[in-house]
């Protein structure tokens, strides 16, 4: 075993308390130690298999439900201030055996998935346009931070003397309130794809709508993604300010109904539904990227 | 840690630099490196050619870290450094920050020195977007000098420069190398840069050391030496191009 000089890092070797080397040909000098040698510690990402993820996926959850179980069983949360899940899991039961909670869901659904289609497709269009062109973007950009910076609940009242309280008042408030998220982040997509790919692409002839359709919408199909992800996550708030007035059915419906007769079993199911509805949106937009983005399998995170 | 004894390769008594035994790699079904062995020794600076897919990449990625061998020992020294063949610059930084990334704020002027070293005198406040190809490379080998590597891994560091680019690269990089002496893995594509830079050239073929030879031609090497050609053909009849 020889001694070994370790220098601090970022110092500069000098001539006489540095390595003596011979230069050309004889790499080395007189016999003497090289530097100290180890095995390269791993920097690289390790695989991990995909149970133990799942797993892990699934703990916090798990934790949470187990605390409210005991909390509740053991008496430390009084149930008035927040149901049992034995008596949420009874109200649900109850519910689901009316049939009141299937179509109160399709009811929801329906109005949300329109409103959606609706307003998600209009700010999919601006933002490509605002993209896409500096006229579009003078014309567009402008109005459309100003009507983002417009709460949407503050349009009710508004809508309600224009629509009603019908179903058009309820699908036109979900529209408006899903237009400006898919308008800011379908914007943001198009914007970060490459210059010099569309260049290329309008030099191939792509102009207008095949140019849309052909390169920038595939290319900034992640944000557009995450765009129709916040729209439906909006489009579940839009519900609840929708559905409570002039409602029958709807989960949005469900949360008047808690409120009115002051049912603590209701309240929690009902942050339960919204809860699993917001776990189930993830889960199919997770399948959507997969879908529609196979070309990403090795590049996202997840 | 282990430490290792020098080891008598080639009349090279100093210490070694990398040590690797047995050194297998494959990705999915298809074996990239299949057992090598090979010792580098303290400041000598070793040229790896190959066709594409041959695992050269590899080879610089497990010294790195970056990779994890399959089988086989690995021994590399601790203070190693990579230049890859794109910058790698965090945009979000200026080109001091960049050169000095993760270092004390002691090191602030090592960074300067690195980047006088580099020709970059005056570029410490500049955003790395508004850098040339070329400087921008540049400031990724100071970020590589300021750490003293014991151990510099070029992963084709010239193949994205211009060619009037590339050559001043060639020369800067075997001036830095001349007076830094660290050991060095170059991948490289380009014969005739591994034959002007290198103390050693090595061709991988089908993930194993086709040919392993040291080049004792004087600095700085002239293109049209008789010497210098004829390694550049041998070279190049082992890469299956016929020159």
């Amino acid at each position: 075993m020889t001694e070994h000089i370790t220098l601090p890092a970022g110092s500069t070797r000098t001539p006489d308390g540095g390595p003596v080397t011979v230069r050309p040909g004889t790499p080395a000098g007189d016999a003497k130690a090289g530097p100290l040698l180890e095995t390269p510690r791993h920097l690289g990402a390790r695989r991990r298999p995909p149970g133990i993820s799942f797993a892990v996926r699934l703990s916090v959850p798990l934790l949470l439900l187990a605390v409210w179980w005991y909390g509740a069983d053991s008496g430390a949360i009084p149930a008035d201030v927040l149901a049992s899940p034995g008596a949420v899991a009874g109200a649900f039961g109850e519910l689901l055996a009316t049939g009141q909670l299937g179509d109160y869901l399709l009811a929801s659904a329906r109005r949300a998935g329109l409103g959606v289609l609706l307003g998600g497709g209009i700010g999919l269009l601006l933002g490509v346009v605002a993209g896409l062109s500096a006229l579009g973007e003078e014309l567009v950009d402008p109005t459309m931070q100003m009507k983002r910076a417009v709460p949407f609940l503050a349009l009710v009242p508004l809508f309600i003397s224009w629509f009603g309280v019908e179903e058009t008042f309820k699908v036109v408030l979900i529209a408006v309130a899903s237009a400006g998220p898919m308008y800011a982040y379908t914007y943001l997509g198009v914007r970060g794809v490459d210059r010099r790919l569309v260049e290329a692409a309008r030099g191939f002839g792509l102009r207008g709508t095949r140019l849309a359709v052909g390169v920038i919408i595939p290319t900034a199909l992640p944000n557009i993604l995450m765009a129709l992800r916040i729209c439906l996550s909006v489009a579940l708030t839009g519900l609840i300010a929708a559905e409570q007035i002039g409602a029958t059915e709807g989960i949005g419906y469900l949360v008047t109904l808690a409120q009115q007769y002051y049912r603590s079993d209701y309240m929690v199911l009902c942050v339960v539904v919204y809860a699993v509805l917001g776990l189930l949106i993830d889960l199919a937009i997770r399948g959507v990227e997969r879908l529609a983005m196979p070309w990403r399998a090795g590049v996202s995170a997840r | 840690m282990t430490t290792i004894e020098p080891a008598g390769r080639g009349g090279v008594t100093g210490g070694l630099a990398v040590r690797l035994r047995g050194l297998a790699k494959s990705f999915g079904d298809k074996s990239v490196l299949g057992g090598i062995d090979l010792d580098l020794a303290e400041g000598e600076f070793l040229a790896l050619l190959g066709p594409s897919g041959t695992g050269k990449t590899t080879l610089l990625r497990i010294l790195a870290g970056l990779e994890l061998p399959d089988a086989g020992e690995v021994l590399a020294p601790r203070r190693r450094t990579t230049v890859y063949q794109e910058p790698r610059l965090v945009q979000a930084r200026g080109v001091l920050a960049n050169v000095t990334l993760g270092l004390p704020r002691s090191a602030r002027d090592a960074g300067l020195r690195a980047l006088a070293e580099v020709g970059l005198d005056g570029y410490a406040t500049v955003w790395p977007s508004t850098l040339s190809g070329g400087e921008a490379q540049r400031v990724a080998l100071a970020r590589a000098l300021v750490r003293d590597p014991e151990l510099l891994l070029l992963d084709e560091p010239f193949a994205a420069l211009d060619a009037l680019t590339r050559l001043q690269m060639q020369e800067l990089v075997a001036e830095l190398c001349a007076r830094h002496r660290p050991a060095v893995v170059l991948v490289t594509h380009d014969v005739d840069e591994a034959v002007r830079l290198a103390d050693r050239v090595i061709v991988l073929r089908e993930g194993a050391l086709a040919v392993d030879r040291r080049l004792d031609l004087p600095h700085p090497r002239d293109r049209d030496d008789p010497a210098f050609l004829a390694h550049r053909s041998l070279f190049l009849s082992h890469l299956g191009v016929f020159a």
